[in-house]
């Protein structure tokens, strides 16, 4: 039994950096896709074609490739281009991960984002503009407000999902979760009490998580029919 | 000058024309009645004064101000608007739907914003629902919810549109006596309703609208007691029983 602690203990230890990484990416990717979703939803068609087209491309796919591509690819293309750039002069390659993970992110959130924005009433946007409001204003101030309460649970939602993703993130250099269990198997060749190890230290993250926001979405669902 | 001056008004939605040419006049603290029958434009014609439907020809002007793309938000705040289903902020206390306009948008004082809209709230006999969440509220105290949020910026003129067409019956009355309060101080109106009896009682002018046109305009008393045209006395022996 205690070699099973021990795996659970040592996949432990990249809880910070997955917590971390994954904190931050769900930031990045509900500012850039409330942008996405934004650009999605205005008259210009050149925005919209532009959010499309990258919605396309991130969600077509691995995000494992597009760390890689991230992680290693860019370097290669700068250097090529005479430019020495290397991560580890920016802050390492949790850096390159974190932004691969938001931006990500950034393109299934736009999509829930914009469903949310979508399900507020017209009649809210019109109300709110009959005081005098700017469009922006109106978003701002009535429309993302209520729009919040209804993303929340999809939100939620894509932040396991995003915590259970980053598990790719040991292929680009950074020590996450799994990554720790890796290290751990190869030295110790304890390879069932490793994996199961770091099963149970995601399952501490995302259990709890997906016990919030169930009970969040019955409180919700409670409130409608009371109102 | 008068208040309000609709010239030419056309609206069309793709290929349905909805309004074919309004001319209408507005003066100051006249309460102005359109009715007519549901399609016959006058919803759209109310909507496209204060532009939530852009007009696809004529022109609006109020206080000789033509009304445009660029300055539509200003010209918004001398415009209240009261909708069908009263689209009142959910998020927001009732006191908040009332100074969320003037803090944001006229950046007014908060403080000062909150005892006007106590006032306002007073006036429509629900002070004491200030606190409360629109939810909680009968759907007539959110229509007069609705009425105080519109007088909260100070507007020239009320536009209301079917204000109590979404109500049940025994609520229709208590949102007709604000709207007719407000008449009596001064207040210049333009409501598109399904209320004879309102529009009779408070109307200095009544137009009746079918097809996209003014068929008749008049007093409340011309239009609404002695028709002229077939078309009035139609829809008024099938309203009036």
């Amino acid at each position: 039994m205690g070699v099973y602690l021990k795996g659970f203990l040592i996949a432990c230890r990249g809880i910070p950096a997955t917590v971390a990484v994954s904190l931050i990416a769900i930031v990045i990717g509900a500012a850039f896709g409330l942008l996405l979703a934004l650009c999605s939803q205005t008259k210009s068609k050149i925005l919209q074609v532009l959010a499309k087209v990258y919605i396309d491309v991130v969600r077509g796919t691995p995000m494992l490739v597009q760390a890689l591509i991230m992680a290693y690819g860019i370097p290669w293309l700068l250097q090529s281009w005479g430019v020495g750039f290397k991560w580890d002069n920016y802050g390492g390659m949790v850096v390159p991960a974190v932004i691969v993970c938001g931006f990500n992110s950034a393109a299934y959130l736009s999509e829930v984002i914009r469903s949310g924005i979508q399900a507020i009433d017209k009649g809210q946007m019109e109300a709110a503009r009959s005081l005098g409001m700017s469009h922006g204003m109106a978003m701002r101030l009535v429309i993302i407000p209520q729009a919040i309460r209804i993303i929340l649970p999809a939100f939620a939602n894509e932040f396991v999902t995003l915590i259970k993703e980053t598990s790719v993130l040991g292929y680009v250099g950074v020590v996450e979760i799994l990554r720790r269990g890796q290290l751990w198997n190869s030295s110790s060749f304890e390879t069932f009490p490793a994996y199961i190890g770091v099963a149970l230290a995601y399952m501490i993250l995302t259990i709890p998580l997906s016990k919030i926001i169930n009970g969040y979405e019955r409180k919700m669902a409670r409130k409608e029919s009371a109102a | 000058m008068s208040m309000i001056e609709i010239k030419g008004l056309c609206k069309s939605f793709g290929e349905h024309e909805v309004l074919k040419g309004i001319d209408q006049n507005v003066e100051e603290g006249e309460v102005l009645c359109i009715v007519g029958p549901s399609g016959s434009g006058k919803s759209t014609m109310l909507r496209c004064i204060n532009r939530l439907e852009e007009p696809t020809g004529g022109e609006i002007y109020i206080d000789g101000e033509l009304v445009t793309d660029k300055n539509v938000d200003a010209m918004r705040t001398k415009m209240g608007m009261v909708f069908q289903s009263f689209n009142l902020f959910p998020h927001k206390s009732v006191l908040e739907n009332l100074t969320i306009g003037p803090i944001n948008v006229k950046k007014a004082d908060r403080k000062q914003s909150e005892e006007k809209g106590l006032a306002l709230l007073e006036r429509v006999g629900l002070a004491e629902k200030a606190n409360e969440y629109p939810r909680n509220l009968s759907g007539g105290q959110q229509q007069r919810v609705a009425i105080a949020r519109a007088l909260a910026m100070d507007p020239e003129v009320m536009l209301f549109d079917e204000p109590t067409s979404a109500l049940d019956p025994e609520m229709v009355g208590e949102v007709l006596d604000v709207m007719k309060s407000l008449a009596k101080d001064g207040m210049t109106m333009i409501v598109v309703t399904h209320e004879m009896g309102f529009a009779k009682e408070v109307a200095d002018k009544v137009i009746f609208m079918d097809g996209g046109y003014i068929v008749e305009q008049g007093t409340p008393d011309d239009v609404l007691n002695h028709p002229q045209m077939d078309r009035t006395k139609d829809f008024l022996s099938k309203v009036l029983v």
